[in-house]
């Protein structure tokens, strides 16, 4: 293999651990997701609201488009240019006083924001909401190490006291509507006044009152970050309630951990990515807040900050050219919003701390097709493109899928070398359109497809995982009764 | 071999096909036309549209202003660089207290203060954005955030419609907070409801001749 580099040696990219993995093939953990009309309902209400406003805000725009574009160009110039823009980066940030840390994977992660931790002296954290702890089970890490982690964003506080998992990357308890939220409360908040109704102020009164105390009585806090300027050395944090301010200002040690795909190149991109950004995800012309530090600012803020750069599978996606744009995801979370697979099975169904179109790519891009069974989540759309057209940084996730669906066939192959599916299903269209007589044979057999679909004329499930995941999200019409070529030959053309 | 050198050893690797590296063309708008009055009448649309309360008012006015705006406030905060004309109409028995770096209100101490009164260093009309840097008029993040009620001066002559024309009046490297109405959160089936952990009341004072 060639490298662009020379002086140090070249190392293969390494795949991702942690909470990227479906713990089931997609189908069947979609099925039973299916099942749950409560969350159906729940979930139909929520991506429903979000996709009318997020069309009315970006309406509004005259050249939402530039805009999409230069986002686009600038993320595809980032991740050409990655070892210089964190080099960048990362001597910015020390001259401002921060520190940086760089973790090759969820484990190495997990032990350094430990140890910092406890240089502190402290048994517990407030956090703010981040993908990338999510994804490394930071949270679980620090319980067992003795450590209380306490989610602050309203949803997290939400899944967390319900001993629940995020099911959306933006508003992961989306899966809840307000009485399920009220119910969670009563049970879990023991200050809560028993009248609590399931109003949404009231509830976001609730969360106010129960986390007060924590913001300011915090010591440390932990972050993720939604983009690093490495011209400046710059963090930011782009959030709605405010408990993401208390995290970032009122502690001694502030502790960001995120993923080397989020630095920026300059702070001029802020005037692109601060627009595409809260437009794509809660469909508002901005969100109520976003904070910028850099590195220590004496007298205001955190003065003990540092950052633990991710790779975590990273690098596993930037190795494949044909996937790697997947990491150009700003995590508006517009992808699931417009999904019609995403509306009807949630992000439970996906395993992995990324759901939706974007995660069907991602998880298995950081993990590699063949981990666990990732491999089905490829499958997991109809390639509608509603994805693509609404991404605001244009990534072209159908295309994506394709090709990793072509991956997983792969894999498969050389895993067992003994013919899968696949193969059969390819050998079968080989020989069939090889010779008239085989495919006319095959055509008698149709008849015995009208009967796998019953009345309504629709084949509900394939066996088989490859077949089987493709008609779990929809179904495909049954095979007429009578072949093109049998209604030829009876009509005496033949 | 350190972390750090395996990941970027990595990440060279992973781009050894050399993918090109894109131009970015910044054919979106940059520059905008509106009149003062235009800006303003924007500004008030989105911040009224965030639930925050908005006076537009002239510059001799200010003081008057925020004396009503702080009417049920029994304690406030400003930050050292203030403007003190600002806060003249204020009645005496409402306790006022400064902070500054260098003597700094504890945050048990702002936990008990009602309100807070700062500047503003710009403002984008077209999302309603209104941005503070930390600097001598705007104080330390944490006076803006922990009373309850926010009163926010705004000059109109520091409000520009777009945010690209926003970005290099400031100096992003400065502790920056942007603010677009009071606190909220869509977390419960992705409706906005105002008012979560940050200030639940943003008043903001346009001061249409400054
Ligand atoms: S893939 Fe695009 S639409 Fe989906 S979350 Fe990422 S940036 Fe948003």
């Amino acid at each position: 293999m060639s490298s662009t580099f020379v002086g140090m040696p070249t190392l293969p990219s390494q795949r991702g651990h942690g909470n990227l993995h479906a713990e089931e093939p997609f189908p069947q953990a979609a099925t039973r997701e299916l099942g749950n009309t409560q969350l159906r309902a729940n979930l139909r209400h929520a991506t429903h609201t979000i996709r009318d406003k997020r069309l009315n805000v970006v309406g509004e725009l005259p050249d939402w488009e530039d805009l999409r574009q230069a986002g686009s160009d600038t993320k595809d110039a980032v991740m050409a240019d990655l070892p210089a823009k964190l080099e960048e980066f990362e001597a910015n940030f020390t001259a401002r006083g921060g520190v940086v840390h760089w973790a090759r994977d969820a484990e190495e992660a997990n032990r350094i924001v430990t140890d910092l931790v406890r240089e502190t002296g402290s048994e517990e954290v407030v956090k703010v909401k981040s993908m990338a702890t999510q994804e490394i089970g930071l949270n679980e890490h620090l319980e067992e190490q003795g450590i209380a982690a306490f989610e602050t964003d309203l949803a997290e506080l939400i899944v967390q006291l319900g001993d629940d998992k995020p099911s959306h990357i933006l508003v992961p308890a989306i899966h809840k509507n307000r009485t399920e939220v009220r119910d969670i409360f009563l049970q879990e908040m023991p200050e809560v006044d028993p009248a609590l109704t399931d109003n949404p102020a009231e509830l976001a009164m609730a969360a106010r009152a129960h986390l007060r105390k924590k913001f300011l009585g915090a010591k440390v806090a932990i972050s993720g970050a939604n983009f690093a300027l490495a011209d400046t050395g710059t963090l930011g944090v782009v959030e709605s309630e405010g408990n993401g301010r208390m995290c970032l200002t009122l502690p001694e040690t502030l502790i960001t951990v995120m993923g080397i795909e989020k630095v920026l190149p300059t702070a001029q991109d802020l005037e692109v990515f601060m627009q595409l950004l809260p437009r794509s995800s809660t469909g508002e012309r901005m969100n109520p807040y976003t904070s910028l530090w850099t590195g220590v600012t004496e007298g205001d803020g955190p003065q003990n900050v540092h950052i633990v750069l991710l790779d975590n599978g990273r690098t596993n996606a930037l190795a494949d050219k044909y996937g790697r744009t997947a990491l150009n995801c700003i995590r508006c979370s517009a992808c699931m919003n417009v999904c019609p697979v995403y509306e009807r099975t949630g992000g439970h169904a996906y395993g992995s701390t990324y759901p939706g179109p974007i995660g069907a790519i991602l998880s298995p891009l950081m993990t590699g097709i063949e981990a666990e069974d990732n491999g089905s989540l490829p499958y997991a759309s109809s390639l509608c493109g509603a994805c693509y057209d609404a991404c605001p940084v244009k990534i072209n996730i159908p295309d994506i899928l394709v090709h990793l669906r072509g991956e997983d066939v792969k894999a498969q192959h050389e895993a067992s070398r003994v013919p899968t599916e696949m193969d059969v299903l390819m050998k079968g269209a080989e020989i069939a359109l090889s010779s008239g007589k085989v495919l006319n044979l095959m055509e008698k057999a149709l008849p015995l497809g009208r009967l796998v679909a019953g009345r309504d004329k629709k084949i509900k499930k394939l066996p088989g995982k490859l077949a089987g995941a493709w008609t779990s999200s929809r179904d495909i019409p049954a095979p007429p009764a009578q072949s093109f070529r049998d209604w030829w030959k009876k009509e005496g053309r033949a | 071999m350190s972390a750090r050198e395996e990941i970027m050893s990595r990440i060279r690797t992973a781009l050894s096909d050399a993918p090109a590296v894109p131009e970015v063309q910044r054919t979106y708008r940059r520059t905008s036309e509106m009149s003062r009055e235009q800006l303003i009448e924007q500004l008030v649309d989105r911040l009224v549209d965030y639930k925050a309360n908005v006076d537009v008012v002239p510059a001799a006015d200010a003081a008057a202003t925020i004396a009503a705006r702080l009417s049920a406030a029994t304690s406030y905060v400003v930050p050292a660089g203030l403007d003190e004309a600002w806060l003249a109409e204020v009645p005496a028995g409402t306790r006022r207290v400064v902070d500054s770096a260098e003597q700094p209100a504890s945050v048990a101490d702002l936990d008990a203060i009602d309100a807070v009164v700062t500047a503003s260093a710009v403002s984008v009309s077209e999302s309603g954005t209104i941005i503070l840097d930390g600097s001598a008029t705007q104080g330390r993040r944490a006076i803006s955030l922990v009373p309850d009620q926010h009163v926010c001066v705004v000059p109109a002559s520091t409000i520009v419609q777009l945010l690209p024309e926003a970005l290099p009046r400031m100096d992003v490297t400065r502790p920056q907070t942007w603010i677009s109405g009071p606190s909220a959160t869509s977390d419960i089936e992705l409706e906005r409801v105002e008012g979560v952990h940050g200030p639940r009341i943003l008043d903001v004072v346009i001061l249409e001749d400054a």
